[in-house]
């Protein structure tokens, strides 16, 4: 069925084909319309659910980690200071190994108080051991709602997962977006299943502490689920597929990369606009590509490596600033391409904090100033006088 | 019920508690009385510090560390998640400190008041953060030496009273909350039974001497635990049905005095310290007598 729906909207839908047993909600913009629609899908009987109005973010998570290990499917949203105050669960549910869903508004944190969309929140949470992945439109945000949880719950990941989409950018434009019925879904989707859940026939202590002896062998396993989810992720794509006719391309999704000799890594929403200008460029003989990462964690060092190629240079452009050094995903990426043995250049643009828009002409500027050479760092907008 | 009429199974044993442990006596008795149909929530705090360490896991039916601030919220995911699961007969229990109630968990347990989930909260409250080393909590009282509040020339230890957070969940018109002792623990063991056949949320705030942080010797925590009621410094009441009951007037109230001045953390209390102690106590029992027939 194709509906005209926002991408929270669609978020929703995608939770709702997910059926997950517990959903702990608090609201905050700009998750909001997620929590409000999947309320009146449980009121109006289309899911099935124990909705609870929890009283703040860290009760939302603690409350999903409290239902995750009595073994059913959880689900909670939230958005920048709410996912920091959150911060907290985020390492619990990891370590517990509880494959929480979670959809996040990707939205500007305070100080100075910001309701719009830039990715500080949850880059800045990117070491908290869950599953980072960023949609692009509402479709891949609705198919990510459901392979969110196959991958989460898969026994080889056991992982809590994070989906991403930007705030206002996608979370409240419309789009026509494909719903798929529930018996597709479920054939997707198996019920969760898992040993690590409460028990009365075998009583578990399921969270507990585990001294220096110990401690470091829980970490590498999680560490080492990450590795195993890139299999996982594939196997679920292609699984996907299979039954939703809809093809994703793994970790990232690659534009004109091939022959490229200028390419822009980005994430979320704005590699439309990255493709659209791409696309201009090439008109003009210049061989402009661009990488979308679709997942942060686990990172696709990789995967970027080999689309890079021999390009000349490489821009990354994030929404993100870690204060003192660069852009989180520009570190990830060098580091990457560091250790694959490219040497071009790779140069940082930071953009879009705040809200702010990011334009053509910047994105234009971007594969400019790659070509030429630039800072490492620049903050689009601040020129001269503006430092 | 009698303690010697408990099940005889233990579901917290073999825990690294320190002699004489208040906390640990009420982990006891409390789970032997909700059984192994039960699920225990246990924040950052002595009890979760002693009793699971990996891989000497100390709860004998299933147990979880909590976040410190999220003991409420986690029993509401964990009774929720059960009840999804198709069971009915299980106890959702949460056994928190002072701190993580009165402090860091009160928000999350008004929540889940606020909600009616059907948990049992229990608060053993051994008057400060013990785990730490000794820290005021807001259910530390008045006078009281911590490491936190020293007891020196300038200020004679902790200088606020103690938190009322039995009257403060009962404000939220709670189906059932209750305090209690250690000292008299037929009457704790009888108020988990009796919430543990109360639909909704329960909350039990029983007193659990810390014979370190007190400074006590550790045979004495039952007495003091005793004697802290029998002097007034403590109140066994019950909370039902949107009615205050006292459960236990000692009458003529044993001597307070004598009750703060065998603790090493109220040692340096002066004559007018004990005086006004013993004035809010009668303030305080004067409005119980009149309000909590």
């Amino acid at each position: 069925m194709r509906r005209f729906l926002s991408g929270d909207e669609a978020f929703a839908e995608g939770v709702r084909l997910a059926a997950p047993e517990v959903i702990s909600a608090y609201p905050i913009t700009p998750q909001t319309v997620v929590v409000e629609k999947l309320s009146e899908m449980v009121e109006d009987g289309s899911l099935d659910a124990e909705y609870i109005h929890v009283e703040s973010e860290h009760s939302a998570l603690s409350c999903a980690i409290g239902a995750s290990a009595a073994g059913v499917r959880t689900f909670t949203a939230t958005s920048s200071q709410g996912l920091l105050y959150m911060a907290e669960g985020l390492v619990y549910a990891s370590g517990g190994r509880f494959p929480i869903v979670m959809m996040n508004a990707d939205r500007s944190t305070a100080l100075p108080w910001n309701i719009y969309g830039d990715q500080r929140d949850s880059l800045a949470l990117l070491d908290t051991g869950w599953i980072q992945a960023y949609a692009e439109n509402a479709q891949e945000a609705l198919d990510m709602a459901l392979m969110a949880y196959r991958i989460a719950e898969d026994s080889r990941v056991s992982t809590p997962f994070m989906v991403n989409l930007d705030g206002f950018i996608l979370t409240h434009t419309y789009e026509t977006v494909d719903i798929p019925d529930e018996e597709q879904a479920r054939a997707f989707l198996p019920p969760y299943e898992t040993e690590n859940r409460f028990d009365f026939d075998s009583p578990k202590n399921i969270g507990f502490s585990a001294g220096p002896e110990t401690n470091y062998i829980f970490k590498y396993k999680e560490h080492a689920a990450f590795e195993r989810a890139v299999g996982v992720i594939e196997e679920s794509e292609r699984s996907f597929a299979g039954i939703f006719g809809r093809k994703y391309s793994g970790l990232i999704d690659t534009y004109l990369t091939d022959d490229a000799d200028y390419i822009i890594v980005t994430l979320g929403t704005i590699a439309g606009l990255c493709r659209d200008v791409a696309d201009k460029l090439r008109s003009q003989g210049i061989k402009a590509g661009v990488i979308r990462l679709r997942y942060v964690r686990p990172f696709p060092g990789k995967e970027i490596a080999a689309a890079v190629g021999s390009a000349k240079a490489i821009a990354v452009l994030e929404k993100d600033i870690s204060f003192g050094n660069a852009g989180t995903v520009y570190t990830n990426v060098a580091a990457a391409l560091q250790w694959a043995g490219v040497t071009a250049p790779v140069y940082n643009f930071i953009g879009g904090l705040g809200g702010k828009d990011i334009s053509s002409d910047d994105v234009r500027r971007i594969y400019d100033d790659t070509a030429k050479g630039t800072d490492r760092v620049t903050f689009i907008g601040i020129e001269g006088d503006a430092q | 019920m009698r303690a010697d009429q408990l099940d005889k199974n233990e579901y917290f044993y073999g825990h690294k508690a320190c002699a004489g442990c208040g906390g640990s006596l009420a982990v006891r008795a409390a789970l032997k009385v909700l059984g192994e149909r039960s699920i225990a929530v246990l924040p950052a705090g002595c009890m979760s510090a002693v009793g699971f360490n990996f891989p000497q896991l100390c709860f004998g039916n299933n147990a979880i560390i909590s976040m410190f601030a999220g003991t409420a919220s986690m029993l509401t995911g964990v009774e929720a998640g059960m009840r999804r699961r198709g069971y009915k007969d299980f106890h959702a229990v949460g056994l928190a400190g002072d701190g993580g109630t009165a402090d860091i968990g009160i928000q999350a347990l008004s929540g889940a008041i606020d909600r009616g989930d059907d948990i049992l909260y229990i608060c053993y409250d051994n008057e400060a953060y013990m785990n730490t080393g000794i820290q005021k909590s807001g259910l530390t009282p008045y006078g009281a030496r911590t490491t936190t509040t020293p007891a020196g020339r300038n200020i004679r230890g902790n200088i606020r009273p103690k938190k009322n957070m039995f009257e403060i969940v009962a404000a939220h018109d709670i189906p059932y909350a209750a305090t209690a002792t250690v000292g008299y623990i037929n009457d704790f063991i009888d108020k988990v039974e009796k919430a543990s056949k109360i639909r909704g949320t329960k909350f039990i705030h029983v007193i659990a001497p810390c014979p370190t942080g007190w400074g006590i010797p550790v045979s004495d925590t039952i007495e003091v635990a005793r004697e802290m009621a029998d002097c007034g410094l403590w109140y066994l009441a019950e909370y039902e049905n949107g009615k205050f009951t006292l459960d236990r007037d000692p009458g003529e109230f044993k001597s307070a005095e004598a009750h703060l001045r065998r603790q090493g953390r109220f040692k340096h209390l002066t004559d007018e310290d004990i005086d006004l102690i013993i004035k809010s106590r009668d303030e305080k029992w004067e409005k119980i007598r009149r309000e909590w027939k």
